[in-house]
């Protein structure tokens, strides 16, 4: 495969995931604002989670309002993360590794880039917001789906499988991060439950209230929440998951090219080091240092992939 | 002018119906016209989700435009088709032998058939090619051969695309989408089919691989970048011969050899089917500032380290200046009349022929030299005033930049409107495959429509639609 190809599949994967993951933030961040009093506060932390605080300061300023937000994350073309940039991203590389793609799969991200073109054209109502993220998670599992149904497992599915995991694990990282300060006051009375909606919400954005339910029961706790995000391998977007889907996808390139890389050493490393340990001693190092360092692991680790396969010259 | 009346395609010049439309004819009459402009719109659909589109330059909205698709097929008799295709191979083994000639010992200059300086100063000739051999002799592996018709027998050629010709995607997608909503008239013809072309264009270009290649030779396809107005043609060709579409940047020379930049380190390129003209193809040896292109490829090829298709300095031979030679070139090297005929064709470069393209302005077509896709002409019966003066004083100008041909009347074909079937003008690009192993030529080709009512112009560029073309069984 061309390495620009390997380059495009990569990219264009991290870009639906992450036009997936925004529409999810924004979702919590709307429920969060209908069901507290605290309103438009939240939106500051929801643009942090989604690493869009800066560019939104840069044009409106420090004054964060609900439609604002809304609008800077989903449609404004001056944020290259904003949904509607994303997925213009993900279907020009689509375009351009077109001859690695089966035609289901061409065909998803046409559709929803067509799709989202017209519904995103003008500010969205809020009274249309809930249905015009229902369709952005809905496309992207289309996309996945496709995916999943179509394609061989070679390394084209490889190099599809690192760039949505990668992203993913950024964006769980990035979401527990910038949420830790409300874990801190209660970390250390363990066995405690948080009544905090903003728990309830990231739960939410991962799709992860039912599966911590049936887990760890009613309460939401501290140590229950990280255990869960964090190290719960059966948890889909859990960071122990994500490492075991990458590590196993670049052992799988390995000995398909007969070839180790330093970017197999990296994940290796990253799973004995960081998504093997307990979650006291996460809590003892401190999430956040904890949180910063994994996101700082992961960035390395994309950083090699995209010279050990050639993605550019 | 023409006074007769124009040929069409169902309906020939005495309104009756022509019988490879009889069949076509009555399935037509028992349609209802609400289904069928559902069908039409539904033909959209397909091909703007299958994202069968080309790149309009300078229109930031419409970056990305359909090419109007028409419903009505264009249905030829094998009869008919069986004595195009023989004028098609004579004149592209003609093309291919003036290609040789043209970069080697120049006999039909020294014959006295074609001008000297009318080769030495076309900019479509490239001295780098001078002494080149080609492997397997091939010059120009993928022809499109444009075709007009006027009457019942009366085909004429009216380009000779040698270089990069574009459109055979149209060829294949046109007739997916024809068997996805009308399979009931395939059942009812026998329609020659056309999918085989991809699987025949990768054995033609392998075929062609160079004395360096040793075992499977590994083909490519260059394409500028999804910017180009082709790019889905391009990928569309890679993705259907199962070879890899590369840009310049991913291929660099390394031991002699063109290779590509894979995620398992450089790779060999044996035959590289190039969809970048000329001038951009090498910068250390034609256009420096080009950056979609491969320095040192042309050093590799001259050493016959890969093997590019179309060969550099193809244009030569469809430029519209040697166009009017062509009955000359074809008697030249096959030692036969030409099957298919030319338009007659004034150079402007003569001075008898230019006194009297400005005296018949108002009844001519008038081509740029090296222009293309309708640009730069004028077709004098359409023309107003002022555009004729403008012109006239272009010529005068730079005559040797422009050839004349008289306006012929091209044949009709119907198309599908709101109110029915109503003819539009139409030309034909059927395609041609040349390998060491023969000449392949795919039945049928692109039928390009003019959508507008009485407009001659059938450039994609300049609004006009495609169909699909039937060959039939006979």
């Amino acid at each position: 495969m061309l390495g620009k190809t390997a380059g495009g599949l990569y990219w264009m994967f991290r870009y639906l995931e992450r036009s997936e993951n925004t529409a999810r933030m924004i979702a919590a961040g709307m429920r969060i604002a209908l069901t507290s009093a605290e309103g438009d506060e939240e939106w500051s932390s929801i643009l942090q989670a989604a690493a869009m605080d800066w560019g939104y300061r840069q044009k409106y300023g420090t004054t964060v309002t609900r439609a604002q937000a809304v609008d800077w994350m989903l449609r404004d073309g001056e944020n290259p993360s904003s949904v509607i940039r994303v997925i213009e991203g993900a279907r020009n590389n689509a375009r351009l590794v077109r001859t690695a793609l089966t035609r289901e799969v061409w065909e998803a991200v046409n559709q929803t880039w067509m799709l989202l073109r017209d519904m995103l054209k003008t500010q969205v109502k809020e009274s249309e917001l809930p249905a015009v993220l229902q369709v952005i998670r809905q496309q992207s599992a289309y996309v996945r789906g496709a995916v999943s149904g179509t394609m061989l497992r070679n390394d084209i599915h490889n190099f599809i499988r690192l760039g949505t995991f990668i992203e993913r694990a950024d964006n769980t990282a990035r979401i527990l991060d910038v949420k830790y300060f409300v874990l801190l006051p209660t970390a250390s009375a363990v066995g405690s439950s948080l009544d905090n909606v903003q728990w309830d919400g990231i739960l939410r954005t991962v799709s992860g209230e039912g599966g911590y339910r049936m887990t760890y029961g009613q309460d939401p706790r501290p140590r229950e929440i990280a255990q869960f995000l964090i190290l719960d391998r059966r948890m889909p977007r859990s960071l122990a998951y994500c490492g075991g889907v990458l590590n196993a996808n670049m052992q799988h390139l390995a000995r398909d090219y007969g070839q180790r890389m330093h970017c197999h050493a990296l994940i290796e490393a990253l799973c004995v080091t960081h998504l093997s340990r307990e979650v006291d001693a996460i809590f003892e190092i401190g999430l956040h240092e904890y949180l910063q360092d994994f996101m700082g692991f992961m960035a390395e680790i994309s950083a090699q992939i995209e010279v050990d396969y050639r993605f550019y010259e | 002018m023409n006074t007769r009346p124009t040929f069409d395609e169902m309906w020939g010049t005495s309104r009756e119906l022509r019988s490879p439309y009889a069949t076509f004819q009555q399935w037509f009459e028992g349609e209802s016209l609400a289904r069928l402009r559902k069908k039409q719109r539904e033909a959209e659909d397909v091909f703007r989700l299958t994202g069968i589109t080309f790149n309009v330059y300078g229109q930031q909205e419409a970056a990305e435009r359909l090419i109007p698709f028409d419903i009505i097929p264009r249905i030829i008799s094998g009869r008919e088709w069986t004595r195009l295709s023989r004028g098609i191979e004579q004149r592209v083994r003609a093309i291919n032998a003036f290609l040789h000639d043209i970069y080697h010992r120049q006999e039909i200059v020294r014959a006295g058939r074609i001008p000297a300086e009318m080769i030495a100063k076309n900019a479509a000739f490239l001295p780098q090619m001078i002494g080149v051999k080609p492997a397997g002799g091939v010059y120009t592996h993928i022809v499109g051969i444009d075709l007009v018709r006027t009457g019942e027998d009366e085909f004429y050629v009216l380009e000779d695309n040698a270089r990069t010709p574009s459109g055979v995607s149209y060829m294949l997608e046109n007739r997916e989408t024809m068997l996805h909503m009308f399979p009931e008239l395939f059942m009812k013809h026998r329609v020659q089919s056309v999918s085989n072309y991809p699987k025949n264009l990768h054995r033609s270009l392998a075929a062609s691989a160079p004395a360096a290649c040793n075992g499977n030779p590994v083909v490519a396809v260059l394409t500028p970048g999804i910017f180009n107005s082709a790019y889905y043609e391009h990928s569309f060709l890679a993705d259907k011969m199962g070879v890899e579409l590369v840009e310049g940047h991913d291929l660099r020379v390394i031991d002699g050899r063109v290779a590509m930049r894979t995620t398992e380190g450089y790779k060999a390129i044996d035959v590289l089917y190039r969809r970048v003209d000329d001038e951009y193809l090498d910068p250390l040896n034609f256009n420096p500032d080009s950056a979609l292109g491969v320095p040192g490829i042309m050093d590799v090829y001259r050493a016959g380290g890969i093997t590019i298709a179309n060969a550099p300095g193809t244009g030569i031979a469809d430029d519209k200046a040697i166009y009017s030679y062509m009955p000359d070139i074809v008697q030249f090297y096959t030692g036969e009349k030409p099957i298919l005929q030319n338009v007659p064709t004034w150079r402007c470069s003569e001075a008898d022929s230019l006194a009297y393209v400005l005296e018949h302005l108002p009844e001519l077509v008038v081509k740029e030299v090296h222009g293309s896709g309708g640009y730069g002409m004028l077709v004098g019966p359409t023309a107003s005033k002022k555009e004729i003066a403008a012109f006239r004083d272009k010529l005068k100008a730079k005559p040797a930049n422009y050839i004349a041909q008289p306006t012929l009347s091209l044949s009709t074909v119907p198309i599908f409107t709101n109110a029915g079937l109503a003819p539009r003008h139409v030309d034909l690009r059927p395609y041609v495959l040349v390998s060491p192993e023969g000449v392949k030529i795919t039945p049928g080709g692109l039928t390009r429509v003019a959508l507008k009512k009485g407009s001659l112009v059938v450039n994609s560029s300049q609004g006009g639609g495609t169909k699909d073309t039937w060959v039939l069984e006979d």
